[in-house]
């Protein structure tokens, strides 16, 4: 229950800061990757403002044995660059920048029920979907 | 097409946004030792089981659940898509798609990724950057 709660609780202060900083606008996150006479510079100062916290953050924490309420940590820790960290990153780039949603503002956005917006949540989800069928096809074969 | 949205640029929101951003991804790997990449959480609430779904599914809420606050206590908050339905389901699938192919999207890479200096995730970041640069400049001016 506990984790429940602070997962449900992260998710929040998450959601609230994507809202603060207008990031469930996808207009704003475009005009930030279109470098016309409009620029919006506003997602550098996002991702500026999250990495400065996270960055101390993350290395303070695992300093730790363990998290506050499960066994162990789960990070990953593969180093490997591969064709799928490479292609996957530029088919995610080019469906952000038709976009303009990343994964977190879709969701945040869903809760305004805009018809586009909910066509393009689902999508992405069967999307997901899509490679983690592909995924399991590929390894079924090759092993 | 050039009745592009237009946005005022606001450092300090941004700034305490992301400060906020920031304070969640220490709080959950704190908490539950868990990285908050938004698209592994939303993929592996429908594919996982067990605890594994039910922490992910709760963090989702959560963000409905943040949303939903700025739409019954305040004014809500704009959300301004600018392309049309065909467009924004093909976004949709790329996104789907190629987050779970690169194992992350901008909160997993761009923002826990980069904090602990991990070299997948800034390879990643600079490419989908750079893709969706590429993406939003050809379509709006070529």
């Amino acid at each position: 229950m506990k984790v429940l709660a602070s997962s449900l609780f992260c998710g929040l202060i998450f959601g609230l800061g994507l809202i603060i900083a207008g990031m469930s606008n996808p207009a704003r996150v475009l005009n930030f990757l279109d470098w016309s006479a409009n620029w919006d510079a506003t997602l550098a100062f996002v991702m500026g403002g999250a990495i400065a916290i996270a960055g101390p953050g993350i290395y303070w924490v695992r300093k730790r044995h363990r998290p506050l309420f499960t066994d162990k940590f789960d990070i990953p820790s593969s180093t490997k660059i591969d064709k799928k960290l490479i292609g996957g990153a530029a088919i995610f780039g080019i469906g952000w920048g038709i976009g303009g949603f990343c994964p977190g503002p879709g969701v945040v956005a869903l809760a305004t029920l805009q018809p586009d917006v909910v066509l393009f949540v689902v999508a992405m989800l069967v999307g997901m979907l899509a490679q983690h069928w592909l995924k399991s096809k590929t390894s079924a074969t090759d092993g | 097409m050039e009745n592009w949205t237009i946005t005022s640029f606001e450092p300090w929101a941004g700034l305490t946004g992301g400060i906020l951003i920031g304070a969640a991804v220490v709080l959950l790997l704190l908490t539950l030792g868990r990285i908050a990449g938004i698209s592994g959480i939303s993929a592996g609430a429908m594919t996982k089981a067990g605890f594994e779904k039910h922490w992910r599914l709760a963090f989702l809420a959560g963000i409905i659940i943040s949303a939903l606050i700025y739409i019954v206590l305040m004014d809500g908050f704009p959300v301004q898509t600018q392309l049309g339905s065909g467009w924004m389901a093909i976004a949709g699938l790329l996104v789907g798609f190629g987050t779970r192919l690169g194992s992350g999207c901008t909160s997993g890479h761009g923002v826990a990724g980069i904090a602990r200096l991990s070299p997948r995730s800034i390879v990643a970041t600079l490419i989908f950057f750079g893709a969706a640069v590429i993406t939003t400049n050809v379509i709006r001016h070529l």
